[in-house]
Formats: structure tokens, sequence, C-alpha cells
């Protein structure tokens, strides 16, 4: 079969309506599996290898893997279809609430990329890679710095697995106490790795509510503390894009009945440079270096979740860490105190280097602008939608706004929809039904690349859509996205019989069969 | 500010709409004693050149394992990889992208996921892979974490051929999520009796292939004892090249394959970021951590892409999630992909052929080395060499004479101070063989 009739009959299932000859529309362009392109080529030239006596013993691989073959052409012609079906922030604005997708400056990428950083092994001699431990001092430095805390975990490779980090040192610091506490608390806006990692790490989860003003409950909270409270996992702005203005008096209350102040720092990016966690009593903090500085998010990774940690965690920190030694940087790899190791080797290198390169070509200056530009961004949004949007909460905001979905009450538009409407408009909705602690929840996080015009042109076509929903114009929403490579997918077909991987076409008839 | 687009006068009307009278103002909610006055008296705004000139001042003190005979391996190795593969996952439209939970504008990413989880799940010879872990590290504690809940037991047995960075992350998880890790001693040599280590309450015995050491296993017979045991058995692979000419774990029996997918697309980069390989058998799906592309149909009947199944993760399902996992390795992953894609069947193939004979010419020439011993009977590409003196000190010597002779078993088991461990690849050359053989003969005279 050719590799034209093969993705044609792959991809139109009966009953889609054709509208052109190929089933491509201009720039886009329709691609088939890797897998139906097997022609037994390869994009390789490897040279014949030597002979030799083979030493791999019984355990040797017989038959086919079932790889398919193609040339490097194909190869390149392939990815570069498939990255045009992509939404990226190079392309526009992506407002994200709670992700903080910036631009992603490219000469990180380069410097990530010099045979220096890029092409050591991470069990060389620590004597040929001075260099490298430098630069992750020199990065703890500035995380220190900028938070105000005494130490730094560096080896977390995400914001979930930096969670893991901070609270199983919390959970090291109480034992070393001959302390098992049992709860932790977490407000019930928090992102979902929160509870995970808390029951992840022995404890069971209690929420605490929030209140009318968006905030963490006082009062509640002051009723839940006990002494068999661990900690607290507080994201500070809090998801509904709000500072807790009682923090200090939070961390006190945590303080008190000695559990400890765990904070997410996902939204770190509205307050870096002018605040720093450890003014507002935090214990442990991770800091998403793919977020607050700007490493590229990838498509879904990888990130590098660093986590600062008081004095009373620091002891407890996970293998490795980079000292001082008389022979220059050294890696410390075991210690009796440490709660162990968490991560192959040192750590996410290559996210290091570009979020030196991002904090050092801003400095000090630039990450004041930084915060107060995200921060200006987000309210100035808030100012320009709250006419047709229903803000949650009152402002000011920080680097993210809230909206729920009253002011598409009776509309027939649910925020799903107004979210794909936005995306035929060329735009990357925002979060979607997160936090849960309000209806229909829309977070739109700017960041502070965005340039004015850029937010203005954005302004006005949410604007547009909120009033074609109220105009009744609900068949608009319903349908979109019309103008993406594919339409709304079936999420509930998925789910409900997964298809996960290719499979030739035989197999997929003898299962048929079954 | 380079990044910045925002002038003042435009900040000044920004204000004016919000009726805010300035940024500081902004910040109200924060605390006024936990607010700076003004920017930390820290370095302050740097242009690209400067940067670049500070941070290739660091990069230059560091000795790049493509400018001398290099022979590092124990778990991260260094292959060749094309250049369309950097060219291909620097595109925007992949750099730039978030997870893809908006699939209509995500389909790119998707579709790339889903070949991967093919790719993994056909390499392993695994029925379904995962969309990628942080790294075979943490994705074969992981695995140890599901075959738990599979079983609902709680002890894993783990192999002293496991990597022991493996090991160690492993027994964290357990001494905090509070199951048992029963560590087998190191076993350089090979031999070990895992079954005799399994009892009513094991989850799953966790071996490597090859192992640690180099030695390539057959678990076939593991396998079946531990299902008779109503264990699990969890294969780890620390160099997924090796798996173009080893037998793959599913077809020995394997439960769950947790391995690093460093090797194919992924540069070395001092240990990260790499990307951890998921895979294991369909019907215990609903049971695996991390995200999962799937395929599905549209609103057109036309064929597409979703994330799925993602009432196991923890946006949806809290605290009763199979792990806590969020961001993974996408664009590792993707690279993965690519350079898969290009050597296809038959240069994956070869490349794992080339990988051995090279590593075959290696200890030939070692084991003609006085003072020098190859331990194993099989290897892949990396094996264990006794010297007749420490290992460290003749690696630090070697070093300073421009070959980096590979790694010190004592770096992690500071009682093996004579076991080296060495590796081959297919950017070896024969000349780097001699060299090495040389300066070693040299260091042990």
């Amino acid at each position: 079969m050719s590799e034209w009739s093969r993705a044609a009959s792959g991809f139109r299932a009966s009953g889609a309506e054709a509208e052109t000859i190929s089933g491509n529309r201009g720039l886009q362009i329709e691609e088939n599996l890797l897998f139906e392109k097997d022609g037994g080529r390869s994009g390789v030239d490897l040279p014949e290898p030597p002979k030799v006596r083979e030493r791999i013993g019984a355990a040797r691989r017989k038959g086919r893997i079932g790889l398919p073959g193609v040339s490097e052409p194909q190869v390149v012609r392939h990815f570069t279809r498939l990255s045009q079906k992509n939404y990226s922030i190079d392309t526009g604005l992506y407002p994200l609430g709670s992700c903080t997708m910036k631009h992603n400056p490219r000469l990180n990428e380069k410097l990530a990329r010099l045979p220096g950083f890029a092409d050591i092994h991470p069990l060389q001699p620590v004597s040929t890679v001075q260099g490298a431990l430098e630069l992750i001092d020199r990065l703890a430095w500035w995380l220190k710095a900028l938070t105000g805390m005494p130490a730094v975990a560096m080896s977390p490779a995400a914001g979930a697995h930096g969670e893991l980090c901070g609270i199983m040192a919390i959970r090291a610091a109480l034992e070393a106490r001959g302390e098992r506490r049992q709860k932790i608390l977490v407000p019930e806006s928090a992102h979902g790795t929160n509870p995970a990692t808390a029951a992840a790490c022995g404890y069971t989860v209690e929420a605490i509510p929030a209140d009318e003003r968006g905030r963490v409950d006082l009062a509640a909270l002051e009723a839940k503390l006990a002494p068999d409270v661990a900690a607290i996992m507080l994201t500070n702005p809090n998801t509904c894009g709000l500072f807790e203005p009682d923090v200090l008096r939070i961390a006190e209350a945590v303080h008190r009945v000695g559990a400890f102040f765990y904070c997410d720092g996902a939204n770190f990016n509205a307050i870096v440079g002018r605040v720093r966690p450890a003014d507002l009593g935090v214990d442990a903090m991770h800091i998403n270096l793919h977020k607050t500085f700007s490493t590229p998010h990838g498509g879904g990774g990888p990130g590098a979740g660093p986590v600062v940690l008081s004095e009373a965690l620091a002891p407890f920190a996970p293998v490795p860490w980079v000292v001082h030694g008389k022979k220059g940087f050294e890696l410390v790899e075991k210690d009796k105190r440490s709660l162990g190791r968490l991560k192959g080797f040192h750590g996410q290198m290559g996210m290091f280097v570009r979020a030196l390169a991002y904090i050092m070509s801003h400095g000090a200056d630039g990450l004041w602008q930084v915060s107060g530009d995200a921060v200006l961004n987000a309210n100035y949004l808030l100012a320009r939608l709250r006419g047709e949007l229903t803000p949650s909460f009152e402002g000011p905001c920080m680097h993210e706004v809230l909206f729920d979905d009253r002011f598409l009450k009776d509309t027939g538009v649910q925020t799903l929809d107004f979210a794909k409407a936005l995306i035929d408009e060329g735009y990357h909705p925002m979060t979607m039904y997160f936090p849960l602690v309000v209806h229909g929840a829309l977070l739109v996080e700017p960041t502070e690349t965005e340039s004015k015009d850029s937010l203005d042109r954005f302004a006005d076509v949410v604007l547009a859509l909120a009033r074609r929903a109220k105009a009744g114009d609900a068949e608009h929403f319903k349908a979109a996205p019309r103008f993406t490579p594919r339409r709304r997918l079936d999420e509930t077909a998925a789910a409900r019989k997964p298809v996960l991987r290719w499979r030739p076409a035989k197999s997929e008839k003898a299962e048929a069969a079954e | 500010m380079r990044y910045l687009p925002l002038t003042d006068a435009e900040r000044r009307q920004m204000l004016q709409v919000i009726g805010a009278p300035s940024v500081e103002a902004l910040f109200r909610d924060v605390p006024e004693e936990a607010r700076l006055p003004g920017p930390l008296d820290l370095p302050k705004v740097m242009g690209e050149l400067e940067v670049e000139r500070a941070l290739t001042a660091m990069a230059a003190k560091n000795v790049p394992a493509g400018s001398v005979p290099f022979f590092c391996g124990a778990g991260a190795y260094r292959h060749h990889v094309p250049a369309a593969v950097d060219h291909l996952i620097q595109r925007g439209e992949f750099l730039t992208s978030y997870t893809p939970y908006q699939p209509e504008v995500s389909q790119g990413t998707l579709q790339a996921l889903f070949e991967f989880q093919t790719q993994v799940a056909l390499i392993t010879g695994m029925e379904v892979a995962n969309a990628s872990m942080y790294d075979g590290a943490t994705a074969t504690a992981e695995a140890v974490m599901m075959a738990n809940r599979l079983t609902r037991r709680g002890k894993a047995i783990l192999s002293g051929g496991l990597h022991p960075h493996y090991r160690e992350i492993t027994a964290t998880h357990g001494r905090f999520t509070g199951f048992e890790t029963v560590l087998a001693p190191a076993a350089p040599e090979g031999g070990e009796d895992l079954m005799g280590l399994v009892d009513a309450n094991t989850s799953c015995v966790v071996v490597q292939n090859p192992d640690f050491f180099g030695h390539v296993r057959d678990y076939a017979a593991l396998a079946e004892a531990c299902h008779r045991a109503g264990a699990l058995l969890v294969v780890a692979v620390t160099e997924p090249v090796s798996l173009g000419i080893i037998a793959p774990p599913g077809e020995m029996g394997a439960d769950i394959v947790a391995a690093e997918g460093q090797g194919i697309g992924v540069g070395l980069n001092f240990g990260g970021p790499y990307v951890g390989l998921f895979a294991t058998r369909e019907k215990f799906v609903r049971q695996m951590p991390g995200r999962i592309a799937g395929e599905t149909v549209d609103a057109d009947g036309r064929r597409g892409w979703v994330l799925t199944l993602s009432t196991r993760e923890q946006h949806i399902r809290r605290e009763k999630a199979t792990s806590n996992i969020c961001t993974n390795s996408g664009l590792c992953a993707l690279a993965f992909t690519i350079h898969m894609a290009l050597l296809g069947e038959a240069g994956f193939t070869r490349l794992a052929e080339l990988n051995h004979a090279r590593a075959v010419q290696l200890a030939e020439r070692l084991a003609a080395v006085p003072g020098a011993t190859v331990l194993n009977e099989t290897f892949f590409n990396e094996f264990t060499v006794r010297l007749a003196k420490p290992a460290a000190p003749i690696v630090e010597r070697l070093a300073k004479k421009g070959v980096l002779a590979g790694v010190p078993v004592s770096r992690f088991y500071p009682k093996a101070k004579d076991l080296l461990l060495v590796a081959a690849t297919e950017t070896t050359t024969e000349d780097d063989i001699e060299i090495f053989a040389t300066k070693l003969t040299e260091a042990l005279r």
C-alpha cells in the first residue's frame, strides 16, 4: 500500500467531510504515524561492526523488533509536520494559569549545549568537572539569595519531585525529634500534586477551606492545628492568584504546634526579587526552574525543582550536594542525616545552566522588574476584562487572575466551550476548571514577557467572545474549535477502550475478532 | 532588559486603566515587613555577551567526553546523536509548548508521545508504555510502588546487580512511603540467590539487564519463580541501546520494565535531564504512574490523540493518585523518539552490534594489560575490570594524562577498591582503546 493511501485510510473515518482532496488544508498537512511508513530504510549510516567473538551469551535477541525504517528527510519532514500541529509560546500568548508560560531565551539553549556542560559524564573525576560544580554552586547561591533561605537541595527533577523532597525532609526532621505525626494540611485550592505528595510520604491529608476572599480560612486552619499535624502545604501566591495576607500569622500558628510550613513555589514568579520566602516564615519551598526561571516546558518537561530549606531542615537534605573543599569543589554523595537519594546522579544540570543564564541575564534589578511586570500584566487583564467576565475575587491580583463562569450563566456556554472558542481565535486557552474552589474556573496568567499590544488584542478577543456568548450564539462555542488540525477529541472513548500504542493492522483485526 | 516588552510609558498607562498609583501598590496584600524596599544588592542585569562569556568560562573548566579517550558508563552512556535530533527538538512548537492538556492544539506532541510509547513497548517487549518519567532511577522506584499496589504487598527485593542509585532511591521511597526494601549484596562476579529472599509479603524482585557490573542475564527462570510466589519481576535497563542485541525483558517474563532512555537521543548532560522509560503489561495499565497518550477520534471522526486514563493522576485523583508526578521528561522523550526513528530497525540493531564489538575489542585489549583482569564472561558495552592497584587513584592519574578511564566501583561501594567499570560505544575508536591500554599499563606498573 502506498504511503498516501495508507494515510488517507488511517485518517478519514466514514462520514468525515472531506474539504480537500488530500485532507490537507494549506499549511496544515496530515501526517500518518512513523509505523505506517515502514520501508526498511535507515536514517543513519553506521559502519560494519568489526568481527569479534560475541559475548552476549544465551540472552541474545532473536526475531525482529518491529521498528519502522525511514530516511532522514522523511524523519525531518515527519517531525516538522507534527511540530506545526502544536501551539507554543513562540507562536503566541499562552495564558495558562499556574504554569508561567513565559518566553524561553535562546541564549540559554545555546549555553546548555556547550560541550563543557552537555558532553560531560556525571561520574567523571570531580577534578575534571570543576566548572560544572561551580555552576551548580553559583545557581544555588542565587536561589538562596532570592529566597533568603540558608540551604537548597538541587537534585529534584520537577516541582512535584521537589515537593517529595521537602515533605520527606520534614518527616526526617520530625523523626529526628522522635515524633511521628500523621497529618498534612492542604488548602482546597492546592495543586493536585500537594495532596498526592503528602500521601506518597505516608501522611493523611486534611483539606482547609477557603474563605470568601479566596484565602485560607485562618480560623478553620487554627482549629485543625494539633500536635499530630506535620506540616501545611501552602501555595503563595495561591492558585486563585492572590497573596495570602495572613501568611505570617499562618506561619506562626503552624510553628506554634511544632509543625512545618511547606510552600509550593509554583507561583514564585509573582514575587521573585521582591519578597523572600524566608521572610514569610517558610521552612521549605520548591522552585520550578521551568516556570520562574524560564527553562523550556518542552511539551511536558524536563523541568527542575530545587528545594530551599530552613536551618531546621537543611541537615536532612537529599544527597548529593556541592561543597567548597581543599582542592576546589567537591560532591558529597553520602551523609548519615540526609534523607537519602531522590534522583540518579546530581540533578537536572541542563536546566541549571539555562536557569543560571536566565537569572544572570536579569540580575537583581531585572528580576524586580519581572515580578512587577508579571503582576502588572495580570492586573491589566483583570481591569480590561472585568466589564464582561466575572472575576472571582476583588483585586488586586498577583501574577494571574481568576474568573469563574457566572458570566456564562444561562448562555448555554460552558467554560470548556469558551476555552475552545479561544483556540479558533489563535490563542491557547487559559487554565480551565482549576482551582476547584470556584465554579467553572478560568485562570489567566499572561506573564511579564507579553507586550501591552499583545494583552490588548487578547482582551479584545475575550471581551468579544463574552458578548457573543451572552448574545445567545451558543452554537458558535459548541462547534469550536473548527480551524485546528483536529476538532474536539473524544476523551471518553479514549479512556473507555484505551489504544496506547500502534500495532500492525493484522493484530488489530485479530483483537477485534476476540 | 531584553526579555521585557513593556515601556515605562505603557506601565503608566496600564496602571491608569487598573486604577492603581504604582506597581508597588499591587503588592499591598504582602505584609509590609516582608516586602523588600528595592532590588536586592546582587549582580545587575547583564547583556547576552557577558552572560555567554561567564558561562563559557565555567564550561571551559570541564573536560568534555568528546575531547579525550572516554570510557565512563555506569548508567550514563556517550553516543553519537544525529544532528537532526537536536534541530527538531529545538523547533519552538516542541520546545516552548506545555503539557498537551488541550489536545486540539497539541496534536504534534501527542502523536510523538504515542510513537514514543510504541517504540518503548517494542524494544522492551512489553505491551504498553507511558509517556516518560524523570529518569531510569526514579522510574524504578515508581515500578516498585506500582508492584506494591498491584500485589497489595509491601516488600521489594533489590538485586545486588541493580545500579546503586536505583537502589538508594527506591530505599528512600520505601523509608518514607512505608514499604520494606531488601538490598541483596553487590555481586560483581554475578551469582545471587534472590528467590531465597522472597516471602509471602514480597511484591517484587528488581533486577537489571545488563546488570550494574555488565553481566548479561536471562531472567526467564527468575520471572517464573517470582510469579509462583505471587510476586512481580521488575527489570531495570540503564543502557537502552543494549535492547538492540539482548532479548527484551518482556520476552523473559518481566511484569514492569523501568529503563533509562538517555542512551538514545539524549546527551550526557552531567547526569540530567534524562528520560525514564516505563513499560508494563496491558492488564496493569490502570496502576501505571505518569501520563499516557492514547488514540481517539475527533468530532469529524478523524483519528487523533489525547492524554488518557488521567483518573490515575494527581490533577484528578489528588491524594489517591498512582504517583505525584506531573511534569515528566517530554522533550527528552521526543529526542529519544526522533533518534529511534532515524535508527529504525536496521540502525538500532547495528548500533547495538557496533557497541558490543567495540566493547569486546576493549575487553580483549585490557585483558592483555598486566595487572588487569576482566571479570565478565558476558557483557554488552560495559564490563568490570579488577586492577592490581586501587581504581580511583588510577582513574585520577589517567585523567591527568587525558584519558577518562571509566568509573571506579568504590564511588558507590567504598570497599570495592580494585574494581573499575569501563564502557565502550560506537564513539570509541581503536586508537582510544590503544591509548587507554598503554596508559593503564604504565599506571599499573
